[in-house]
């Protein structure tokens, strides 16, 4: 079964190079034009309250999230079905990693990092759907997430441990001479953080899509060889797959990581 | 790359990057806000404290179900205990009833044993009178027989004696 589809394809794919090959094969590929941020409805100018498409796949991200997270566990059974037992899984997953990295008193902020965890999750793989838009592609998005970590936790660890919160920098396990050298190491990379932190992520979704954008475009180009590009497209869209779910991991992972330095600043 | 001639409509304007227009900054911050106070007050308020009492009610349910499982447990032995000892009571009956049984038989069987024995010995006691009988009935009749003869003899050889004589010889003779 299998063997023969993926005959019916290849033959498809070899007739649609005789039929549909391009008079003028040009490179017309503009991997960047996905991520344009445009009105829904009209031309014009972008102001804070535009309707766009990041409006719209934000949206589609909220009914992503209700609709695993709520609908799918309406119906509320002791034995789950498959829904429910993703948002379970989901919820688990999430939980045990707040708890694991940042203890037990960082489970008060589970809500919150639940939140990120599914915004990234679902605006990564909505934006895998062709066409689509993504906004986890965006620097301005993930730059307030990352941003938003970064001062919340910065904040949590003064209001927490007051001054203490410094000990951050001031290793204590280290030599007294290399201490001050070490502070400015430490505090260099932990400025640095809410950078890396939010590059990290819109630079991987962004390098994956436009990837499979130059790939998708070689096929255009070549006529009756796009099934190379074809298949290359299929190969890094599947790694994109794995690319979203594991981004979404790691900011999430990270902001634990933070969490727990802003509830024991101590090393 | 190449957004300035193609998709001239509304790429006009902006840097090879889209992400690095600025102009695009305050909407896409004003939407990912409202998306995550959305997300935020649809999980803390409705998804996660459901699943934290689904998760709850399951633990709750399974411990329920285990202690349940252990209890009937507990019962299905003290069943099996309950019948292992109305098996032992009714085999210790049993053997009662067939030691009580084999003891009642042995005592007719005694006494049937001793009537036996003493109607054997009384039918033997009086076939040994009978045979006493016979024998001394067979002793008295080989005395006549020898007196008889005796006498017969003595008379063939010319001789004679009186029968007192010859019945004292013979008697002598026989009792020998």
């Amino acid at each position: 079964m299998g063997k023969a589809f993926f005959w019916v394809i290849m033959v498809l794919v070899l007739i649609s190079g005789f039929a549909f090959a391009p008079e003028k094969a040009e490179l017309a590929i503009h991997p960047m034009d996905q991520f344009i941020v445009k009105p829904l409805f009209g031309y014009g100018e972008v102001g804070a309250f535009t309707i766009t498409n990041v409006t719209l796949w934000m949206f589609f991200a909220v009914l992503a999230v209700t609709a695993l997270m709520v609908l799918g566990t309406r119906s509320r059974e002791i034995v789950p079905g498959r829904g429910q037992s993703v948002a379970e899984l989901a919820y688990g997953f999430v939980y045990k990693m707040v708890e694991d990295v940042a203890g037990k008193d960082g489970v008060r902020f589970f809500p919150y990092i639940m939140t990120v965890f599914m915004y990234i999750l679902m605006a990564n793989f909505l934006g895998l759907i062709p066409s689509s838009f993504t906004t986890t592609s965006h620097i301005a998005v993930t730059a307030i997430l990352g941003f938003g970590v970064f001062f919340a936790v910065t904040i949590l660890g003064f209001v927490l441990n007051g001054s203490k919160f410094l000990g951050l920098f001031w290793i204590t396990s280290a030599p007294l001479p290399l201490r001050p050298v070490l502070a400015i190491i430490e505090l260099i990379s932990y400025f640095v953080r809410p950078v890396s932190h939010s590059i990290r992520l819109a630079g991987n979704v962004m390098a994956g899509h436009a990837v499979l954008k130059v790939f998708a475009g070689f096929a255009g180009a070549l006529g009756l060889f796009a099934f190379v590009p074809v298949f290359a497209v299929t190969a890094i869209y599947a790694l994109e797959v794995l690319v979203s779910f594991i981004q979404a991991y790691v900011f999430t992972i990270l902001t634990c990581v933070y969490l727990k330095d802003a509830l024991h600043p101590s090393h | 790359m190449a957004t300035e001639t193609h998709d001239a409509g509304h790429a006009a304007a902006g840097p090879a990057m889209p992400q690095l227009d600025f102009a695009t900054f305050p909407n896409q911050i004003f939407w990912l806000v409202v998306t995550l106070v959305v997300i935020y007050l649809v999980l803390s308020r409705v998804a996660l404290p459901r699943i934290d009492a689904i998760l709850s009610d399951r633990q709750g349910t399974i411990t329920n179900d285990i202690a349940a499982a252990e209890d009937l447990r507990t019962r299905a032995k003290e069943a099996e205990a309950a019948y292992e000892k109305a098996l032992a009571d009714a085999k210790a009956e049993a053997q009662r009833i067939a030691a009580e049984a084999k003891a009642e038989i042995q005592k007719d069987l005694d006494a049937a044993m001793a009537k036996a024995d003493e109607e054997i010995a009384e039918r033997a006691s009086e076939s040994e009178q009978a045979i006493a009988e016979i024998r001394a009935g067979a002793r008295d009749a080989i005395e006549a027989v020898a007196r008889d003869t005796a006498g017969d003899i003595v008379a063939a050889m010319g001789a004679s004696a009186d029968a007192d004589t010859v019945t004292a010889a013979v008697a002598e003779r026989v009792k020998g």
